[in-house]
């Protein structure tokens, strides 16, 4: 069972939290103006990597509120933890910027 | 009552012996009563009394006896205690003895003496590695239930499942701490020391009943003191420490992600049932850094007919002799590749037995031990394996030979008369938890064991230190633990000092010579005698030969082909002699080979303990609502609904469910009907941007919504999907009152918490679940306004001044209350909500005032049959997650003029908008009075061949007494457009029901009820 640090609570055992899946992804302004794949893209593809992922977790029976943690999906072992309304970590900087190249 | 007549003499009972002699305690084994002493376990008590057979081979059915000293014992399974307590497969090696304890040993048919199946035998040559897989694929499919598995089933498996309930209780337990010691031998304890030293806070599990390892069972001296002694005053001075947990009787199972330990304590196992408190715990441990000093477990040498009673690891041996005061034998052989088992030579000859000779596999063993032992006028002789043993019930003869340089087979030389063989092929570092932790191995030829791979450390802050970390002699055991205490206490934040180890008293450890396979006077599987690897799986030389030659190179399909290193032991003194004869067979070196993967549980442990106290009405959390109790005293039947407990119906004068129903739906329509609606869930959204946020989430605009008034509203996914339904009442300009389904409640909250802190966190508005603030009473029926009226009479709930779907705060009862116009059954409807602790009184206010309304309760099923007699329908049962509110015909809740809301835009997926989607319809069946089954298939052409063209489902089914005749609503393909035509059920029973297609709304179509 992991310790997540939830970053209001601090650290605490996984059946505390919930997962909520890639973190950081923009919902678009105006649906209606995307086609059915772009929406469906938006609606449905997420990217899997191996290695460190940026998602979103919330701390269901604690303070219940949502944040953001950067996650190695090899390793299972969390890097880091951040509030949403904080400037990511350099950790989760280096994975984003990833992803954008990828896309 | 026979005597403990294997029980040392006292005058020669060694200085370590930790028994109570004063204290005879009586126990029965196989039925037979017998007498330890305070302090054995059941496996010293029974050699005490000189019983060596205690159980059968699991193939062969071979006689079978103790073999080891704690949990890698192989063999000696019992079953302890009776009926509801009774708890098989037991090691007698960890049964701590106590009054009136009472063991029975298992696979044995029809007893220990005379088995069965010991005819087994006889087949082995069928019953090689794999034979499972052979045999039974033979002969017609049917003999696989009627004569294959009836006898395996017989055949195999050790005890017995207890026939009830566990009457006994036990509890988990949640602890944390910077450094956490498995393992209070010698290294543990000098780690537990120096990591306490520097203010740690440290936890120290031990497997045993006393802290001290192989000190509680060897002489040796610490410190100016008998190890022994330097062990229990460590233990009470950390026992003693603020900082500092030490258990006992605590083994550790697992480790997890993230440094996350399990362990099972037990606590009143020794004491025998029914003592107080709980059975046993188990510690779930968070640790900083964890030091594992687990020790190591001897390993067997593999030789012909090696599993007789009376053949037994030389440790144990050891161990049975200074512990417990007992001499497992009187004339010993004893068969070794190293010098620890000439301390057992000395033990048995201290104790007052006799050493026929020790076979040394070694040309030229030497060394203090070996020249201790020649001194006392033992025969070594060197070089020598055992060929083969003969002895029914226990070994009392070995044959013996000189090992030939290639080990080649030998014909027995001589043979040699004794009662017991103890046995020493090395040992195995108990890597079990390192490995967990993911930590890697690297194969020690020196001392012939896999050891922690220092280079290839565990994702887990393990550090591994003693006989687990391949260390042997003492001195650098106790430096090890101090240094692995010391740097676990400084990785938690510590400052540790370094400490100057304590001197010792201990002969060296020498590493043995390894050897895999003694051999005998023919190679394994060709002879009669069988070279056992794996003790408990019936596991031999040749099995493993056999499964390398058909091609089970890879050490995994070994195990799993041969079932080496399966069972309650998973192989703690096999496995390494299987894996080295593996490699021998594929010429490769063992590391090559590797070893299978360790898992979880360390031990065996019961069940209960995995429970807890989560059991029976703890199982799963049971929510009931403030009338609860006068549901149960009417006598009504519930159903669960998400975690709730609902009143279903309410039967009268031995009505059986249609009677009941019929009977409430009738009040409903004729008179009036009361529902307890407190279950629903309720979410108050209040802040400036409420109506904003609202829109979003809502299908409907509710920001057009006036103060007061009430909207049915639909909840969708981003994908379009129906996911809830309910109201929303205004209650204030910046404050709304939203309904959800009864299982709903919690995925509506989470889902609104998440959409305002992650998608729009600027919107000014708090989320507040108030489920189980408002107490509701569903008052429905033509007189539900008359009855209001009389326990309100200061509120005007006349259609003017309350219409449908308006809301308005008063007292009703007596009691502050708000009341809804909201209808889920088509009639005058009434919701009233007071606060939930008077929900009770609000109930009673009713049936008070009701009696001369003929005021009714009913459940939820009537619930279901009034709404849908309307066509209301319920989320969940008219959907399924693939549902759309276009499918359902509730176009009219989707707002068009407002802007984008979650599940807009999926609408207009090409797949959502296809014409030929299924639609919610009503069915009527040209029988009235059959009632269709929920989930019924439904097809055009009932003739067609399957697989049939399904082109819809029933989605729910009931009688209805209002109209008399069954009524269905269902989900078809283009069903709107099909409107009077037939579909058919072709049913499981072979029958195939006709059915029209029909409106929804069975009932009050142009809704002149709903205003009474």
């Amino acid at each position: 069972m992991l310790r997540i640090s939830c970053p209001w609570c601090g650290p605490r055992d996984e059946t505390e939290f919930g997962y909520g899946g890639q973190a950081h992804l923009k919902r678009p302004d105006n649906p209606e103006a995307l086609d059915d794949a772009a929406w469906a893209e938006f609606l449905f593809l997420r990217d899997n990597p191996e290695g460190p992922f940026v998602e979103r977790w919330v701390h269901s029976h604690g303070c219940r509120r949502w944040f953001n943690a950067v996650r190695d999906t090899k390793t299972d072992r969390v890097i880091a933890t951040y509030r949403p309304d904080e400037t990511p970590p350099e950790a989760a900087k280096m994975v984003l910027k990833g992803q954008e190249g990828g896309r | 009552m026979s005597t403990d007549l294997f029980r040392i003499p006292p005058e020669l009972a060694s200085p370590l012996e930790d028994i109570d002699r004063a204290h005879p305690v009586a126990f029965r084994f196989d039925g037979k009563r017998l007498r330890g002493r305070a302090g054995d376990t059941l496996a010293s008590a029974l050699l005490a009394n000189g019983v060596h057979l205690v159980g059968r081979g699991i193939k062969y059915h071979r006689p079978r006896g103790i073999v080891a000293a704690g949990a890698e014992e192989p063999n000696a399974l019992v079953q302890v205690g009776q009926g509801t307590r009774g708890e098989p497969n037991l090691k007698a090696t960890q049964v701590a003895l106590f009054d009136n304890l009472s063991a029975a040993p298992v696979n044995v048919w029809p007893s220990l003496k005379f088995d069965a199946l010991a005819a087994n035998e006889l087949l082995s040559p069928l019953m090689v590695a794999g034979f499972y897989y052979k045999t039974f694929k033979e002969g017609p499919a049917s003999w696989w239930d009627r004569v294959y598995e009836p006898l395996i089933r017989r055949a195999a498996g050790w005890g017995k499942a207890p026939p009830g309930p566990d009457p006994d209780t036990y509890e988990h337990t949640h602890a944390h701490c910077d450094v956490l010691v498995i393992g209070a031998g010698p290294a543990g304890l000098s780690a537990a020391k120096a990591a306490a030293e520097s203010g740690a806070r440290v936890m120290v599990l031990e497997d045993d009943a006393r802290p001290g390892g192989h000190l509680l069972a060897r002489p040796r001296r610490v410190d100016g003191r008998p190890g022994h002694q330097w062990a229990a005053e460590t233990a009470a001075a950390l026992a003693a420490h603020p900082e500092v947990r030490l258990l006992t009787r605590t083994t550790a199972l697992g480790v997890y992600a993230t440094a996350h330990v399990t362990a099972v304590e037990r606590l009143t196992d020794h004491l025998g049932p029914g003592a107080p408190g709980p059975r046993q715990r188990l510690w779930h441990i968070r640790a900083g850094r964890i030091v594992l000093a687990s020790g190591a477990h001897e390993r067997p040498l593999v030789f012909a007919d090696n599993d007789r009673p009376g053949i037994m690891l030389a440790g144990a041996v050891g161990t049975y002799v200074h512990r417990y005061g007992v001499l497992p034998g009187r004339r010993a052989v004893i068969l070794t590749n190293n010098d620890s088992a000439y301390e057992t030579a000395l033990a048995l000859l201290d104790g007052g037995g006799s050493v026929v000779a020790v076979l040394d596999t070694r040309r030229e063993p030497s060394g203090p031990l070996v020249e201790a032992v020649r001194a006392r006028g033992v025969p070594i002789r060197a070089g020598y394996g055992i060929t083969g043993t003969t002895g029914r019930g226990r070994v009392k003869r070995v044959w013996i030979s000189p090992l030939a340089e290639d080990l080649s087979p030998r014909i027995a030389e001589t043979t040699l008369d004794c009662d017991l063989v103890a046995v020493s092929g090395g040992f195995s570092p108990v890597v079990h938890l390192w490995s967990q932790g993911q930590g890697k191995l690297a194969w020690d030829d020196r001392q012939a064991c896999f050891v922690p791979d220092p280079a290839r450390p565990a994702v887990e802050p393990i550090s591994v230190a003693g006989a687990a970390n391949g260390c042997f002699e003492l001195a650098e055991i106790l430096a090890q633990g101090a240094n692995a205490g010391a740097e676990a206490a400084r990785a938690a934040g510590f400052t540790a000092k370094a400490t100057t180890p304590p001197g010792v008293e201990a002969p060296p450890a020498t590493p043995p010579a390894p050897i895999w396979l003694v051999p005998s006077d023919k190679p394994p599987g060709e002879g009669v005698g069988k070279h056992f690897v794996d003790l408990q799986n019936d596991t031999t030389a040749a099995d493993i030969a056999l499964a390398a030659r058909e091609g089970m190179t890879s050490v995994e399909l070994m195990k799993r082909y041969t079932l080496a290193g399966f069972g309650t032991d998973q192989g703690k003194t096999g496995n390494i002699n299987a894996l080295a004869i593996l490699a021998h067979e594929l010429g490769k070196p063992i590391p090559e080979v590797g070893t299978t993967t360790f898992r979880p549980p360390y031990t065996p442990l019961t069940f209960g303990a995995m429970a807890g106290r989560q059991v029976g009405a703890l199982f799963a959390p049971e929510r009931v609502t403030p009338m609860h109790d006068r549901h149960r005293a009417r006598g009504a039947v519930f159903e669960d609904v998400g975690p709730w407990k609902r009143a279903r119906y309410y039967p009268e004068g031995g009505e059986d469910m249609d009677a009941a129903v019929a009977r409430e739906c009738r009040a409903a329509r004729q008179a009036v009907a009361v529902l307890d609606a407190s279950t629903l869930g309720k979410i108050e959204v209040e802040g400036p941007d409420a109506a904003a946020f609202l829109d979003r989430v809502y299908t409907n605009t509710l920001s057009t919504l006036g103060v007061g008034r009430i909207r049915y509203g639909l909840m969708l996914n981003d994908d379009g999907r129906l996911m809830d339904d309910g109201t929303v009442t205004r209650l204030g300009e910046d404050r709304y009152l939203l309904t959800t389904t009864t299982g709903g409640a919690a995925t509506v909250m989470d889902w609104l918490e998440e959409l305002h802190q992650t998608e729009w966190p600027e919107l000014d508005l708090h989320l507040t679940s108030v489920t189980d603030r408002w107490a509701v009473a569903q008052v429905a029926g033509p007189k539900a306004r008359d009855l209001l009226a009389e326990l309100a009479p200061d509120m005007d709930l006349s259609a003017q001044a309350l219409p449908f779907m308006r809301f308005v705060e008063g007292t009703v009862a007596g009691l502050p209350a708000r009341v809804f116009r909201i209808s889920f059954t088509g009639e005058l409807s009434f919701e009233v909500a007071v606060p939930w602790s008077v929900g009770g009184a609000l109930w009673d206010a009713l049936f008070k005032a009701g009696g001369k309304h003929g005021l009714t309760p009913f459940g939820t099923e009537a619930m279901h049959v009034l709404r849908a007699e309307k066509g209301f329908i319920i989320v969940g049962q008219e959907t399924d997650g693939s549902v759309t509110p276009l499918d359902l015909g509730l176009d009219w809740a989707l707002g068009k003029k407002k802007g984008d809301y979650i599940g807009r835009r999926s609408l207009a997926r090409a797949d959502l908008a296809r014409d030929d989607r299924k639609h919610l319809v009503g069915l009527l069946t040209e029988d009235p009075g059959e009632v269709l089954e929920e989930g019924a298939q439904l097809v055009d052409d009932p003739d067609q061949a399957p697989p049939m063209t399904m082109v819809g489902h029933v989605t729910s089914s009931y009688m209805s007494p209002t109209l008399e005749r069954s009524i269905a609503l269902a989900l078809v393909a283009r069903g709107r457009q099909r409107m009077g035509q037939t579909v058919h059920a072709p049913l499981a029973d072979g029958r195939v029901v006709k059915a029209t297609i029909v409106d929804p709304v069975f009932y009050d179509k142009e809704g002149k009820r709903r205003d009474g």
